[in-house]
């Protein structure tokens, strides 16, 4: 039923390399459902309402890009290119589902209907994090790499010792296989048969590190099976095949079935962020040759294949696209309306002595440079 | 002489150690291709070639652990952290084995080993890319910690790094990666001895031990405290371990006031061992207590809000005001009259 299509490590480098690692284990293909008998079974709302969402989410990173030019945010790690995953990982949990999201994965988390402006504080700067971890059941965008991949476990370990129905989603890069937590997480996962998911999106490189000098297994979804979990390649821009994989793991893991890796091949189109020069580590004709397999274009190839793509359609989506950008314009253009004095707030539940002490300097520094006019200070 | 970067001054110091030292092997995260995130080892790879200049694996702990075999088998790694916050999965390498491996083997297995840290903040990084931890590795009894804050101590300091027998945690000031002296890179200067701060600009009045993203701040605080009357020593310590007690003892005799300035937070930080070392060492010589200007007391802010966190020149001639002069202060214009510490 589930059509393999051979594929596939598209980042691999040496082809030679690849066949020699493929002969350790059997070859490795990446699940497709889009343009696949399979995909011609998927429910047309289900089609259209990705659509909505990965046109929404290309227009979300395309509109923080510029911003983060114009210097209203301290950067910004783009998603364009990755949105299917980041859409597919948003629409297999529940409410009461945790996710796990890395500093790249902005977008998963507001197409889990979570605040933009909340989502952005980090890259904005106004806060470490915006929007409340319990009540979205969504954890801190996580910088330092992979460390947020035991906490998943962890989380859903409590929630399964607990009789909870709850699943955990962790996202990370290729690069964050490499580090120890990553290996921590997934076996503690394994041994204690945790219901998290791990996704793992391949994009091909961390910042500038290819992907053959990353790893030497045959596909990052190997790593899963040597801790003994299930682990499954998929397309990366097939918006379906994401879905498919990461909700049959899903499924499993609710069901007692312990975690599932799943690894999703795709790419990143823009550089790793505004601050990096993307033309130092990878060709053009590579970027190009990515574009010509866009998640949007993939899924719009499908929509018009079944007669489901037509202008109306179009419109709705880029309407939704319009009014969230200007949302994001307006809002991000306004003052962060920031008090220095939350700097003390919530370092302890209960400040120190020294921190009301400093507390106090601060304050005093707030009123006389408000006394003396914008100028402020003789030195500042 | 051009004007140069600390940054290319660093490149430099590279490439020269490489130049001349097969041993020097060079590893870390993007620092092939690309050149490092902040650019410090751009064109080593393409002239060295990629097994002295390696771009490693995404795992902190594992290019550590890797570099101490390395240094085991007699090369001399060194290697790059890329920011402050992402050495934290090496602290294990670099506590349980790093520091002490010397001691261990009875000096049969020395480390000559360096680890580039860019830290601290004041460049609008978003979380976990900017903090100070330089006291962690001051703490840790077998390894050295430096810190440059010049053009010229950047070349000088790297080149005495990887020279150096032992590990030595150098640490670089992002804040000053693009600051620009005259310097040039065929007669690059002295290579310091290890642990020897250097005065940079002399005074009567009070002296300000400072080092690294400090020092500019504590330059212009000087400049600014003439205005009151008041000539401030500045001493530029470079090396936290080694420290040199001789330097900073000869100029807080002299002054008789010392303030301690440093971007981390205060609390348990290196200005607190530095106040005590002059405190036992000067003590009859003081006039004042010894006070610590630093970041707050709490965890990194986020962007739009650490300029209320770092130390800056006001808040120094603030703690100035605050070394209980027996004259009347001379009327400092800007006087702002804050006492946050009851000096
Ligand atoms: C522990 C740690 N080390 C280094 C970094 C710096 N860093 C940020 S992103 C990145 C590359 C990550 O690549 P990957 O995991 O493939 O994710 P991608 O950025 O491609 O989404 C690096 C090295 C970090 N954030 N955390």
């Amino acid at each position: 039923m589930t059509q393999l299509h051979t594929a596939t490590h598209p980042h691999e480098a040496d082809a030679a390399a690849l066949r020699a690692r493929e002969a350790l284990l059997p070859e490795v293909r990446a699940l497709r459902v889009l343009g696949t008998e399979q995909a011609a079974g998927a429910d047309p709302d289900l089609l259209l309402s990705f659509h909505r969402r990965l046109v929404t989410g290309r227009r979300f990173n395309e509109q923080v890009t510029t911003l983060t030019r114009q210097g209203m945010l301290a950067g910004y790690p783009s998603s364009t290119g990755q949105e299917a995953c980041q859409i597919a990982a948003a629409q297999v949990l529940r409410p009461q589902d945790w996710l796990f999201p890395t500093y790249r994965d902005a977008l998963a988390v507001v197409a889990r209907d979570i605040d933009p402006l909340q989502v952005l504080g980090l890259m904005r700067g106004d806060w470490h994090n915006g929007y409340d971890p319990r009540e979205t059941r969504t954890a801190p965008l996580c910088t330092p790499l992979a460390t947020h991949l035991p906490h998943a476990a962890g989380l859903a370990h409590a929630a399964r010792l607990a009789g909870d129905d709850v699943v955990a989603l962790a996202l990370t890069g290729d690069g964050g296989t490499s580090e120890g937590d990553f290996h921590e997480g997934l076996n503690f996962a394994a041994v204690q048969r945790a219901p998290v998911v791990f996704l793992v999106q391949n994009n091909g490189y961390a910042i500038s590190v290819p992907l053959h000098k990353q790893s030497a297994a045959p596909s990052l979804a190997h790593k899963g099976v040597g801790y003994g979990m299930p682990s499954t390649l998929v397309d990366g821009n097939d918006v379906l095949a994401v879905h498919t994989a990461l909700g049959a793991a899903v499924e499993r893991a609710r069901g007692g079935g312990g975690p599932t890796l799943v690894e999703a091949l795709t790419y990143r189109i823009d550089a790793h962020t505004n601050a990096d020069d993307s033309t130092r580590y990878r060709p053009d004709s590579e970027v190009e040759r990515w574009r010509r397999r866009d998640p949007v274009l993939l899924l719009e190839r499908e929509l018009q294949e079944r007669g489901l793509l037509d202008e109306a359609v179009r419109e709705k989506a880029e309407a939704e696209a319009d009014a969230l950008a200007a949302m994001l314009r307006r809002r991000l253009g306004a003052p962060a309306g920031l008090d220095p004095m939350d700097l003390f707030e919530h370092v302890f539940a209960e400040p120190t002595s020294q921190l009301l002490e400093q507390r106090d300097m601060l304050s005093e520094e707030l009123r006389l440079d408000a006394s003396q006019g914008p100028a402020g200070g003789a030195h500042r | 002489m051009t004007r140069t970067s600390m940054g290319k001054a660093l490149n430099t110091a590279l490439r020269d150690a490489l130049r001349e030292d097969p041993a020097v092997h060079i590893l870390g995260e993007d620092v092939g291709a690309l050149g490092g995130v902040f650019r410090v080892t751009d064109g080593l790879a393409a002239e060295f070639g990629e097994s002295r200049c390696a771009d490693t694996p995404l795992a902190e702990s594992g290019i550590l652990g890797s570099a101490v075999g390395m240094a085991m088998y007699g090369l001399r790694p060194v290697v790059e952290m890329q920011f402050d916050a992402f050495a934290y999965p090496a602290f294990e390498q670099l506590v349980s084995h790093v520091a002490r491996m010397r001691n261990r083997t009875r000096g049969r297995l020395p480390l000559p080993l360096t680890i580039r840290i860019p830290y601290g903040g004041a460049i609008g990084g978003v979380e976990h890319h900017s903090d100070s931890s330089e006291a962690y590795y001051m703490h840790t009894p077998g390894l050295q910690v430096v810190t440059p804050a010049t053009v010229a101590d950047a070349y000088g300091l790297l080149r005495a790094a990887i020279a150096c027998d032992d590990p030595v945690v150098f640490l670089e000031p992002k804040s000053l990666y693009w600051s620009k002296a005259d310097w040039s890179e065929d007669r690059p200067g002295e290579v310091p001895p290890p642990g020897r701060a250097v005065v940079r600009r002399e005074g009567r009045s009070a002296t300000l031990l400072t080092y690294g993203p400090a020092l500019p701040m504590c330059l212009e605080a000087a400049d600014a405290a003439l205005a009151d009357g008041r000539e401030l020593e500045v001493v530029d310590l470079r090396s936290l371990v080694p420290f040199d007690d001789e330097t900073v003892c000869a100029s807080v005799r002299k002054t008789g006031r010392a303030i301690v300035v440093h971007e981390a937070a205060g609390f348990g930080g290196a200005g607190a061992e530095i106040a005590a070392r002059v405190t036992e060492r000067c003590f009859h010589r003081l006039e004042a207590p010894v006070l610590r200007v630093t970041g707050l007391d709490i965890p990194y802010p986020p962007p739009m809000l650490e300029s209320h966190h770092l130390p800056n020149a006001d808040r120094i001639l603030d703690a100035v005001e605050r070394l209980q002069w027996s004259d009347e202060p001379a009327g400092r214009t800007g006087e702002r009259g804050r006492h946050a510490v009851d000096a």
